[in-house]
């Protein structure tokens, strides 16, 4: 109760601090995860169809998927110095497994029936796409952004290590000079963001389940 | 009309090929009954007609245009096309399904909704109880014909059918082939119509084409291939009881009517040559009346079950 009270009253000196942090936080996770989509899910529709490619994605995605988040930012250290760029481009990779993953998984389970037909009955490959492989594919791709969102909240949190700023400095900050407040508010607030991600795209991809006829 | 012209193809890594050196004309406005073995390739066939698959060799004309020169979307949407597994999709619901080739060539909306409506209640299907249903909540029977339904929605000049009726019962079966026979007479499609069952093959083609292992084994009328079987093999694939297959080629109307009246309940002129053998049998009679007068012999029967040279009935 204490520790609370004293994150509270942190809060209420600091809202600007706090305010700033989190926008931060935001643009970087936002960033991070529109970059990772935007790579992750052509690449999905491409290797999709290719047997072999999709095991090849599938497995490139798993391995970038063991590395440690610290460590990849501190691979990037060298590569691109520290500040936002590193940060986001950590993020993108954070992001970018499982939405590729999913969208492959999600592609190649589309009922081989159904494309045939598509395709039989006249379909362009365009049309085939857009009406019947995303649809079906969608509440599992949705999945995969849900898990994506999620893990680049969390993981926006290790971008002060490298001067990305965010919710993380709170912490660091917090621990540095022994101030609880500031301390707990950055973590209560990184968890309150991986919470909320976590809850929104859950909507989405029940709802996108409703949709695809799947649930 | 559909010609193939030394069609084959040859899957990759398979030791002999899946079709051979097929040559089958399909006349404009007539149906063809493609039967054999599984794995004989009747799927391959119909796929290649589709451009879903490529052949290997051969030519494939439809309407008298090269089918393998056309661009592959626009002939397929002038072809109705029944996939064998159905392959509805599963996140539409059926009048969507069914909607798909019309919204692909941009009917208008009311143009679509009332061939839906047309098209279901031709398969049997209550468009008020039916149209909204998912796939997944249907029988297996009622999604065979809502692929039906689906691949007719266009009024296609050309179908494929792919055993359409697979997976419904007999009685639903026959009356849907009741169905389509008169819906391909009077609409005067040109179909192609894959299927395992001999019976249906003679009711619903103008000629039937026996396939094995990809070579066409014979092609002929129901009436011909059933009187004059090729070789051993199809006369094994039609089955010991082919004449009495045979039978069912023709109706009371077509045989001799005799003078001689016979009691009993009288049979409708239009009841098969096999109705009327089944009646005599269950009545322990030679001979049936029929109505509007007269009677039908057990004695002239033969004649239509297996013609001896000379005396066909109705020769193809
Ligand atoms: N995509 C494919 N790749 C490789 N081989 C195939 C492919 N499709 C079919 N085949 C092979 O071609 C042959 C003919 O298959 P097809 O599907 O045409 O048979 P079918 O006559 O339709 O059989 P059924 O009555 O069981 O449906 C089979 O030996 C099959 O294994
Ligand atoms: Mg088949």
């Amino acid at each position: 109760m204490g520790a609370l009270a004293e994150g509270l009253s942190w809060l209420r000196a600091n809202p600007g601090i706090f305010l700033g942090a989190l926008g931060e936080h935001l643009l970087l996770s936002l960033t991070g995860l529109a970059i990772g989509i935007a790579l992750a899910l052509p690449l999905g529709l491409l290797v999709a169809r290719r047997a072999r490619l999709a095991e090849a994605a599938i497995a490139a995605a798993g391995l970038l998927r063991t590395l440690p988040s610290l460590a990849v930012l501190a691979a990037l250290l060298p590569l691109l110095g520290v500040g936002f760029t590193p940060s986001v481009v950590a993020l993108a990779l954070v992001a970018l497994p499982p939405v590729l993953v999913n969208a492959v998984i999600g592609l190649r389970g589309v009922d081989s029936q159904a494309l045939e037909a598509a395709t039989g009955l006249g379909m362009t490959a365009r049309q085939r796409l857009l009406r019947v492989e995303l649809p079906l594919a969608a509440p599992l791709i949705f999945a995969g952004l849900r898990i994506a969102a999620v893990q680049v909240v969390s993981g926006a949190a290790l971008a002060t290590f490298i001067g990305g700023g965010g919710l993380g400095d709170l912490v660091t900050q917090g621990m540095a000079l022994l101030e609880t407040g500031r301390l707990l508010v950055g973590g209560i607030a990184i968890a309150a963001l991986a919470l909320g991600m976590e809850y929104g795209f859950g909507r989405l991809e029940r709802a996108s389940a409703r949709w695809s006829g799947t649930a | 009309m559909i010609e193939l012209c030394d069609l084959s193809k040859h899957w990759p890594g398979a030791p002999a090929p899946a079709v051979a050196g097929l040559t089958l004309t399909v006349p404009e406005g007539t149906s063809c009954a493609l039967i054999g073995p599984s794995g004989c390739g009747k799927t391959t066939t119909l796929r290649m007609v589709n451009r879903l698959v490529a052949p290997s060799g051969g030519s494939i004309r439809i309407g008298g245009q090269d089918a393998l020169r056309a661009d592959p979307v626009t002939l397929r949407r002038g072809i109705g096309y029944v996939i064998q597994n159905v392959g509805l999709f599963p996140h539409r619901d059926v009048a969507a399904n069914i909607a798909t080739v019309p919204r692909l060539l941009g009917w208008d909306r009311a143009r679509i909704a009332a061939r839906v409506e047309a098209v279901l209640a031709l398969v049997g299907l209550d468009p008020a109880r039916f149209a909204h249903r998912l796939p997944r909540q249907l029988s297996g029977g009622e999604r065979q014909r809502v692929g039906v339904a689906r691949a007719l929605a266009a009024d296609p000049p050309v179908l494929l059918m792919d055993e359409p009726f697979g997976a419904v019962d007999p009685v639903l079966r026959g009356r849907l082939q009741e169905e389509v026979l008169r819906l391909l007479k009077q609409l005067r499609k040109t179909v192609l119509i894959v299927t395992h069952d001999v019976e249906e093959a003679i009711r619903l083609g103008d000629a039937v084409a026996i396939l094995r292992a990809g070579r066409l084994v014979q092609h002929a009328a129901p009436a011909e291939l059933l009187a004059h079987p090729a070789d051993g093999f199809v006369a094994g694939f039609l089955g010991q009881d082919r004449a009495l297959k045979r039978l069912a080629l023709f109706t009371i109307a077509e045989a001799p009517r005799r003078a001689e009246p016979v009691p009993g309940e009288p049979l409708a002129a239009t009841a098969t040559l096999h109705q009327a053998l089944a009646e005599m049998l269950a009545r322990g009679t030679r001979a049936v009346p029929v109505v509007g007068g007269g009677s039908l012999a057990l004695d002239d029967l033969p004649g239509f079950a297996a013609p001896s040279p000379g005396t066909e009935a109705r020769s193809p």
